[in-house]
């Protein structure tokens, strides 16, 4: 494994931050989609089981179809890493939709009272007083999506997005364990790292708790 | 969307021991397998985890380090590792199944126990004021309560079992994965997209029949108390903080 990695340090480098922007770009894109989603179904009570359903039913499809489904859909070529990016930002939407929904429907009324009496309104409120307030509870969904987005940019690898899947690939077609678990374990570790920063970026998110979930 | 149709319309690729009801039945028998072995050890273990309170930290903690593995990995590692030990017939479905038991474990375990555990605790206590016994309280009281989640659970797990059992194609396992793999190998993308196509209707439809058993199983005295966590029945991080978390399939 020492060997490996001292003889190809430069690709497991390049392989690293491939699969670490294949992971977090989703999270990102997909946070600022689910939230005015999330927002909407827990305004709207009608909207609720629809957006629920669908995020349901979207996180039923194994990865690997979603991947193979994308260029059909998108018409991107079939090894191109914007169906991983497009396919993971389907997954974290249809995840965090619902926890951002669940998360603002449990915000206190009289918090919410408070608010409007303080003169808060519309977009400000949302923004300056709910958001916040479903902070801990957005953090600990993310989490969860992160870590299961690494996971999942792994299984690029088979439709030929080379990151750190590949080594999982190249050391199954030479048949040496090590190389698979030195992938493991760096897949562990990228996992590692993004929830830290999550974590992190939660705390100066809500300086007025240090219960994070 | 046109090249699926073509693919999933020629006759030729509905029969024989590669074509479509072939490769749906191998997906559907790895299934079931791990999901039958899934069960065994998961519920009893949740159950009494549940029930006594014993080693829940423990359980909670192996749980959330399996689902930071990347399961194509753990996959491919598991059947190098122990492949070469095995005779010719087993080494590749072997291995292939004993991951996809490892990884369809962990949302079947926690479920369970969390299911156990939030049952409200009034309820626990009326039924040991009436004179049950440990064993009473858990089958009478404590399952029947715990049934919608532990039920949500199996279902996350069966999902899991059918995603990964698609990427162990990878390691020579049959099922709907192999039109993946091989379309991929041949340059043939009508082939592998329908392949995704099958693979994602079998989730579904297998998602569907678990929802329908449900329905049929829990009582419906339990089920208003379900009703705040919206028809979609899987357990939200809000609902059951305690539970983990939905797991994602791979």
């Amino acid at each position: 494994m020492i060997t490996y990695l001292q003889d190809h340090f430069q690709q497991t480098v390049e392989r690293f931050y491939t699969h670490a922007w294949l992971a977090v770009l989703p999270l990102v894109i997909g946070l600022v989609l689910a939230i005015p989603l999330g927002w909407l179904a827990s305004r709207y009570r009608r909207v609720y089981p629809g957006v629920i359903n669908l995020a349901g039913l979207l996180y039923t499809l194994p990865s690997v179809a979603l991947f193979v489904i994308m260029p059909s859909i998108i018409h991107t070529k079939i090894l191109s890493p914007i169906n991983v990016v497009v396919a993971l930002t389907i997954y974290t939407v249809a995840l965090m939709v619902r926890v951002i929904a669940d998360a603002l429907i449990a915000v206190p009324a009289e918090v919410r009272s408070a608010a409007v009496a303080m003169g808060f309104t519309g977009l400000g409120r949302f923004l300056r007083v709910d958001l916040p307030i479903a902070v801990p509870v957005i953090v600990a969904g993310l989490r969860v999506a992160a870590a299961s987005n690494v996971g999942l940019v792994s299984v690029g690898a088979l439709i030929g997005v080379d990151q750190l899947g590949s080594l999982f690939t190249e050391g199954f077609t030479l048949f040496v364990g090590s190389i698979v678990l030195l992938g493991i374990l760096l897949c562990v570790l990228l996992a590692l790292i993004l929830d830290t920063t999550i974590v992190l970026i939660g705390r100066r998110l809500t300086t007025w708790q240090r219960a994070v979930a | 969307m046109g090249v699926i149709w073509n693919y999933l319309g020629d006759p030729a690729h509905w029969s024989g021991s590669d074509g479509v009801p072939a490769r749906v039945l191998e997906h559907l028998e790895y299934t079931f397998l791990a999901l039958a072995f899934v069960c065994l050890i998961a519920l009893p273990l949740g159950l009494y985890v549940g029930h006594t309170g014993r080693g829940s930290v423990a359980i909670a903690g192996t749980a959330n380090a399996l689902r930071a593995l990347p399961d194509f990995g753990l996959l491919v590692y598991v059947v190098l590792l122990i492949s070469g030990q095995l005779p010719a017939s087993l080494a590749y479905l072997l291995p292939s199944v004993l991951v996809l038991v490892i990884l369809g474990i962990p949302a079947a375990l926690s479920a369970t126990y969390a299911g156990i555990q939030a049952v409200d605790p009034a309820a626990r206590d009326a039924a040991r004021g009436m004179g049950m016994t440990g064993s009473q309280v858990l089958w009478r009281v404590e399952v029947p309560n715990a049934l919608p989640l532990m039920l949500s659970g199996i279902r996350s797990s069966m999902l899991q079992i059918v995603a990964t059992a698609t990427i162990a194609a990878y390691v020579s396992l049959g099922g709907l994965g192999r039109f993946i793999l091989d379309g991929q190998s041949q340059r043939d993308y009508s082939q592998m997209a329908a392949g995704a196509v099958l693979v994602g209707v079998l989730a579904i439809l297998l998602d569907l029949i678990v929802a329908g058993i449900q329905r049929l199983v829990v009582s419906p005295g339990v089920t208003g108390r379900f009703r705040t966590a919206g028809p979609g029945r899987r357990p939200s991080l809000v609902t059951s903080s305690q539970e983990g978390s939905v797991v994602p399939t791979t």
